[in-house]
């Protein structure tokens, strides 16, 4: 089909990629909804209660509900508040979440943009993260709104120098920087194994880059109400809301690359073989998902001070001796991946 | 280069704060994430219950006290039903004691449920509250079945109870007693060896005890800070003299001892309850002076007196003797007491309501005073503040 399109020049090519993104963000924004129904009915599991049951056979149908009810509303701007970059903030929140998964291989030779330098643009677009936060609380020209931009810019920031870092430890093993190839180097075994404590590490960090509990200090509703998106309503809030989630998945999809195997089965065994590659991803991406659910309904939330605190005296003195650690074990040929 | 002016920051917490526990507004004068200074208001949620108790008859008095603390009604009830028994003279029968005593240890066990799991959601941890809610629901359905009402039960009445307990409540309560322990520990097991939970609760809002004792301090927020001092030890009523049960004392008088000290007592609740049950005498739940305690229905359909009684006690109400009384309970917030004053009427002259919290919230600006924006809203969950009663 490829060659179909292409054979019709520069618009035919231009057709054909809108239908890949297409077919990426159509499933992508279905799951997101999906996401918000799981967290949903897993907490309510934790809290001894029954979840949304009401609206479709088992509540199915509550995240359509949901996303109607906010697509109706009033989009509500204070008065206070810079139009023009409060609008923008959710929009880039969402548009950042999204193009991410560009470079996110579902299977072999299923990816967008299987671009050299994959792991760098994840890295630098979930950076980007942090400014749709950003120009939302300063936006907002609320103080609550403004302490949890605050707080979540230091935080995001000082997580990502200990990501880079354990990046860099897979990094050393895989010998690439394409996340196939990452995944490909996983062949024989996958990396949490051999990068057990990393791959922890790095969970914890990918919890702290989302805003999840036990770090959704952003807008930690017991202190800051809402935080950063405490103006916001409607559509606005649900570019926020879905954001949020896509990158939930993302970072899950990313934790099962770097660590999980990405879409490789559990053992060449042919019952496993069987399953497509994308669903053993699916499978490892939810699984991904349900612990940080499962974090939500079992932690309390962490304190501004400490949560800089594990990051910057924890976690990246940690990182950088593992940094150290694998480099010794890679220049030694001790590293698990054949070749 | 001119010298910069740098103005701290004042933020307006609440009343519309979900971690304002109701109506507080506390305006926080904060350094960055520090706080310099927390200046709480009180008066959002005054209805001037004090003032229109001087214009109801004593027993119209009753419900008024259950809207002061909502989360723990009865134990309120208890310190009006006591403070009048005291004017009147007379002292509720053994059998509507023990009643007493089961219910106001219940009322408690609402109350540090509540608490301390209202607690854990303040510091960020959501699932014991809805754990806690299933519980008190159990709790609730038993001040139901005896007085008909869920929250408000409006049952502790001077001269004893207005009912007695229904067949099969005091087992159902036995049975929930013994099983409670087993939610403690699963409530326990999520919070109180939690890495996260000690490190938000810790050393945060650390109170010595003579400060505690400055600031007017009573209940479990006292015995946090190392003062053994329970009015169910100290001045016994209702017979709590002939239980066997244990005072939990803290050490360092921080939000963390403030809840082990709850969760102590709940242990404790249980034991006083399965106590109480297994001792509960025969006999009269209220006093038989129909002057103060209305009659049998059944006798007033015979007796012309009965229904005089009847008719006087529910138009005019009962006269009590001139004198006034500081009567005190140990509520599950601390010494909640009244001090009413009788001028002879069938109304109190005056009814002065001394709530715990009311003390509890004016150490707030010492308790968070240099910690952070978070420790303000777990200190004002460890205080255990409800607006019912501060504001009254």
């Amino acid at each position: 089909m490829a060659e179909f399109f292409t054979s019709f020049g520069f618009w035919g090519q231009a057709v054909w990629i809108v239908i890949k993104i297409l077919v990426i963000v159509a499933p992508l924004l279905t799951a997101v909804a999906y996401l918000t129904y799981a967290e949903r009915k897993v907490l309510s599991a934790m809290h001894l209660r029954r979840g949304p049951n009401v609206v479709g056979p088992f509540g199915l149908l509550q995240p359509i509900a949901d996303g109607l009810k906010l697509f109706l509303k009033e989009t509500v701007i204070p008065s206070g508040a810079n139009r023009a970059v409060f609008i923008l903030a959710p929009c880039v929140t969402f548009i950042l979440a999204l193009i991410a998964w560009a470079v996110i291989p579902f299977g072999p030779g299923l990816v967008l943009a299987d671009i050299n330098v994959g792991i760098l643009y994840l890295f630098a677009i979930s950076s980007l993260g942090v400014y749709g936060i950003l120009m939302a609380g300063w936006a907002s020209n609320s103080r609550y709104a403004f302490l949890g931009a605050l707080r979540s810019a230091a935080q995001m920031v000082s997580y990502e120098v200990s990501m880079g870092f354990i990046i860099i430890t897979v990094l050393l093993f895989a010998g690439s920087l394409n996340l196939t190839d990452i995944v490909m180097a996983q062949k024989n075994i996958w990396f949490v194994f051999p990068l057990l404590p990393m791959a922890v590490i790095f969970f914890v960090s990918t919890l702290a880059e989302t805003n999840r509990h036990p770090f959704d200090l952003a807008e930690a509703e017991a202190e800051l109400v809402a935080g950063f998106n405490v103006e916001y309503s409607a559509m606005t809030f649900a570019l926020f809301f879905l954001g949020e989630y896509a990158n939930m998945i993302l970072m899950s999809a990313m934790t099962t690359i770097l660590f999980l195997g990405g879409w490789l089965p559990p053992a060449d065994v042919a019952l496993f073989t069987w399953i497509p590659g994308p669903v053993w991803f699916a499978f490892k991406v939810a699984a991904v998902l349900f612990v940080f659910i499962w974090v939500r309904g079992t932690f309390p939330r962490y304190r501004y001070d400490q949560l800089m605190r594990l990051g910057w005296k924890v976690f990246l003195p940690l990182s950088l001796a593992s940094v150290a650690i694998v480099g010794g074990l890679v220049a030694y040929g001790l590293s698990p991946v054949a070749g | 280069m001119t010298e910069a002016h740098i103005q701290n920051f004042n933020l307006n917490f609440g009343p519309q704060h979900p971690s304002a526990h109701g109506v507080l507004r506390l305006v926080l004068e904060m350094d960055g994430e520090v706080i310099d200074r927390a200046d709480p208001h009180v008066g959002l949620l005054h209805r001037g219950t004090e003032k229109l108790i001087e214009s109801k008859t004593y027993l119209q008095a009753v419900p008024y006290f259950d809207r002061l603390d909502y989360v723990a009604p009865q134990n309120q009830e208890h310190a009006f039903a006591l403070a009048t028994e005291k004017l009147l003279g007379i002292q509720a029968p053994p059998r509507g004691q023990s009643i007493r005593v089961v219910y106001a240890e219940i009322g408690r066990c609402l109350n540090h449920i509540f608490t301390t799991c209202a607690f854990a959601m303040d510091v960020g941890a959501m699932t014991p509250m809805l754990w806690g809610f299933e519980e008190r629901e159990l709790l609730m359905e038993f001040c139901e079945r005896v007085s008909g009402a869920r929250m408000h039960m409006g049952y502790f009445r001077p001269g004893g109870v207005a009912f007695d307990m229904p067949d099969g409540l005091a087992e159902d309560i036995y049975k929930w007693a013994e099983h409670f322990p087993t939610f403690i520990d699963d409530c326990e097991s999520l919070l109180t060896e939690n890495r996260i939970f000690k490190q938000r609760t810790v050393d945060i809002g650390a109170i010595t005890a003579d400060q505690a004792l400055d600031w007017g301090f009573t209940g479990p927020n006292l015995r946090a800070a190392g003062v053994p001092w329970d009015l169910r030890k100290a001045q016994p009523y209702d017979g709590y003299e002939q239980l066997d049960f244990d005072i939990p004392v803290g050490k360092h008088g921080d939000c963390y001892d403030r809840y082990l000290i709850r969760i102590a007592e709940m242990r404790e609740c249980t034991k006083i309850i399965k106590q109480c049950l297994d001792q509960m005498p025969d006999g009269a739940v209220k006093s038989d002076n129909f002057k103060i305690s209305p009659p049998p229905r059944g006798e007033m359909k015979r007796s012309m007196e009965a229904l005089i009684h009847h008719f006087k006690l529910y138009t005019e109400g009962y006269h009590v003797p001139a004198g006034d009384t500081y009567t005190a309970v140990e509520a599950p917030k601390g010494e909640f007491a009244v001090y009413l004053v009788s001028d002879g009427t069938n109304k109190p002259y005056r009814c002065k309501i001394r709530p715990p919290g009311f003390a509890h919230l004016q150490a707030l600006e010492l308790l968070s005073k240099g910690h952070m924006l978070a420790d303000v809203v777990a200190n004002i969950g460890s205080l255990d503040i409800v607006f019912g009663e501060i504001d009254r």
